[in-house]
């Protein structure tokens, strides 16, 4: 019995992720100098606060078995206006709110599109991914507006009591711990894995399915416009540009915490577990001085394997059992 | 059956052609562009029009035998930079190096790179958005790798090579001449070929293929080793267009290239769509960016209408479908 709770929690991927990550960051923190250091744990995390609060709501959306590709260039956009409601003289307190909200607006967008019309939302956000980016540029052009006070640039990097946990991290965390508890804690959650494994039988048994997606579509988009804030306030730059491409690595980080493209299977847990791995891994071979251009190798390889090896696993294990059986 | 009726037959059969949206929203840009300009239409300018849009014809044409039967290759932006780079090295290492073999080595070296997503789709059986997501990734890290911050000129290519983008057969560009040579290939056989059309079949319904007896490994396997090879084809034609080639070439494409499929009327969840939709689908995007530089329209607007058009695209292919839906429903309520 006890072997089986300890072969089971084995051979889940959360755990082998979490396996995986402690290991990276010991081997890292005895090989790499200055890996193991304070300054540089801050800034690691700095690094992957915006993907990991992209993430929170993508994994629900990918559950559910859609997909938002367009998180990145709401980002783009809602920095872009950010940049131009300060620059007309709004207070910033007013145009945070003002662009979360935007960024809402932008997943209602999505969410009307792929529930209402029961489009593809694979097609809808390559759709709106292209479009939102035009805009951003459309809004602020190739210009970059930074003159944001310094008390708000600096409080997006400050500390936890000047340690080295910044508060951006504990942002995260909380808003992880809701998204958590809403997924595995609540009917609402339970019935988003129904709809992945079976969009119709959940419909059937009285699951609003459209009503869902769509809620899971606007936090999308009110959550990219958050990390757009960020953004602007972290590198003090409002910047029609910014985080272009960023899609790819969020879907990317999603996916190798063991979230199910086709939806379905996945947690939250696994999908922080993912965005810190690849961004340790990054850092550290970062910091080992690996070129730049070796780490996109390295990101493909961990995101194939994550997909690859669990599959290759469980087939050789399946034929496995089945010649057992007939031996 | 009587001419007029065959006559009307075809209007009716052109009206549901899902080409038939492009054709008309291409034709009313040029015209208003036209209109505007009358310079628009000029042999220099619609030479250009050709050359910008042969590379994303291509490129259109390899995505669409991929997406038609269920699966996606987002790594062709990454292919056509690792092959041009690759072709831009060999001609300047070997000045000597024939066209022929330039050509051939970057399609074969695509291919390669096409195997690679074939086999990790096909063999692992493992979702190709996540595979190829991860290749686009490894084939450009590989690329950046490789080229070390190196730029290669078009002062270390030989001119031989350099001609196959800038020479003209009867005021055509070669390029667009191989772009419709490509299209017409693939077209046909899709069209006419057994493994062709089970490649519509398995998109359809992968199950039901493989139930059928269709060998659903191989064709996929098959479609991303030719989505690979006419990606190499578009870095060799994008070497010998530009001339400059460093690691960043082709950086985002990929995304252009799904959207002239999406836009050309190409299912994203496979069954359906020509690679003549795709190529008008690349032509029609082609054709907005120098439309709105001649319009002088701020050229930021490219990307945002870009977007727009492919939620159209997708909008009217659901209406259209509804509406054949309503037809057969009502048609079978007659007959009952």
């Amino acid at each position: 019995m006890a072997r089986d709770v300890v072969r089971s929690t084995l051979a889940r991927w959360d755990t082998v992720l979490l396996v995986v990550l402690a290991a990276v960051v010991v081997v890292a923190g005895v090989l790499v100098e200055g890996f193991a250091s304070g300054r540089n744990f801050q800034f690691l995390l700095l690094d992957v606060v915006a993907i990991a609060l992209i993430a929170l709501p993508l994994t629900l959306i990918v559950i559910t078995g859609e997909i938002d590709l367009s998180v990145a260039s709401t980002l783009g956009l809602c920095s872009a206006v950010m940049g131009q409601l300060w620059v007309a003289g709004l207070s910033l307190e007013l145009v945070v709110v003002l662009v979360v909200g935007l960024g809402a607006v932008l997943g209602a967008v999505n969410a009307v599109f792929v529930t209402r019309f029961a489009l593809p939302s694979l097609a809808v956000t390559i759709g709106t991914l292209a479009a939102y980016r035009g805009l951003a540029f459309v809004v602020l052009g190739d210009q970059a507006v930074a003159d944001f006070p310094f008390s708000w640039t600096t409080a997006a990097s400050s500390t936890v009591g000047g340690g080295s946990v910044p508060w951006a991290a504990v942002v995260t965390l909380v808003l992880a711990v809701v998204f958590g508890v809403v997924l595995h804690a609540t009917p609402f959650g339970r019935s988003l894995y129904a709809m992945g494994n079976n969009a119709e039988a959940a419909t059937f048994s009285g699951i609003r399915v459209a009503r869902a997606k769509f809620w899971l579509f606007v936090v999308s988009g009110a959550v990219s416009g958050l990390a757009g804030v960020y953004w602007t306030l972290r590198f003090a730059s409002a910047r029609a540009d910014n985080a272009a491409g960023l899609e790819l690595a969020v879907v990317a980080a999603v996916l190798l915490g063991g979230v199910s493209i086709f939806g379905g299977r996945g947690t939250l847990l696994g999908v922080l577990a993912g965005v810190l791995l690849l961004g340790a891994v990054r850092n550290a071979l970062q910091l080992a001085d690996v070129a730049a251009d070796t780490l996109n190798v390295v990101t493909g390889g961990l995101l194939i394997a994550s997909v690859v090896v669990p599959n290759v696993v469980g087939m050789a294990r399946t034929r496995w059992r089945r010649r057992q059986r007939t031996a | 059956m009587s001419a007029r009726e065959n006559g009307s037959r075809f209007v009716h059969k052109l009206w549901l052609a899902r080409e038939f949206g492009i054709v008309v929203a291409l034709g009313l840009l040029v015209l208003v562009t036209t209109v505007d300009s009358p310079n628009f239409l000029s042999p220099q300018s619609l030479r250009d029009l050709m050359l910008g849009a042969a590379i994303l014809v291509v490129l259109a044409v390899g995505q669409t035998v991929v997406i038609i039967s269920r699966n996606i290759d987002l790594s062709v932006g990454a292919v056509l930079g690792l092959v041009a780079f690759a072709t831009g090295k060999l001609l300047s290492s070997a000045p000597g190096t024939p066209t022929v073999v330039a050509v051939l080595v970057g399609v074969g070296l695509g291919a390669v790179c096409g195997v690679v997503n074939g086999v990790l789709v096909a063999a692992a059986r493992v979702p190709a958005l996540v595979i190829t997501l991860g290749t686009l990734y490894a084939f450009r890290g590989i690329d950046h790798s490789w080229a070390r911050g190196e730029q290669i000129n078009a002062s270390d290519m030989p001119r031989s090579f350099l001609g196959l983008g800038t020479w003209t057969v009867l005021g055509v560009p070669v390029l667009a001449l191989i772009a419709l040579a490509v299209m017409l290939a693939v077209g046909f056989y899709l069209r006419n070929y057994r493994s062709g059309r089970e490649l519509y079949a398995i998109g359809s319904e992968p199950a039901a293929a493989r139930l059928s007896g269709i060998p659903v490994g191989r064709r996929v396997f098959t479609s991303f080793v030719v989505c690979g090879a006419l990606a190499g084809l578009a870095g060799v034609l994008y070497a010998a267009r530009f001339g400059t080639i460093d690691a960043t070439v082709g950086t985002g494409i990929e995304l252009q290239v799904v959207a002239a499929a999406v836009v050309g009327g190409v299912a994203i969840f496979g069954g359906s769509g020509s690679v003549y939709g795709a190529a008008l689908g690349a032509l029609l995007l082609t054709t907005i960016g120098s439309s709105l530089a001649v319009l002088r329209i701020n050229p930021f607007w490219q990307q945002a209408v870009v977007g727009g058009l492919i939620l159209a695209a997708i909008g009217l292919d659901r209406l259209l479908a509804v509406r054949a839906a309503n037809r057969l429903r009502g048609r079978s309520s007659h007959g009952a």
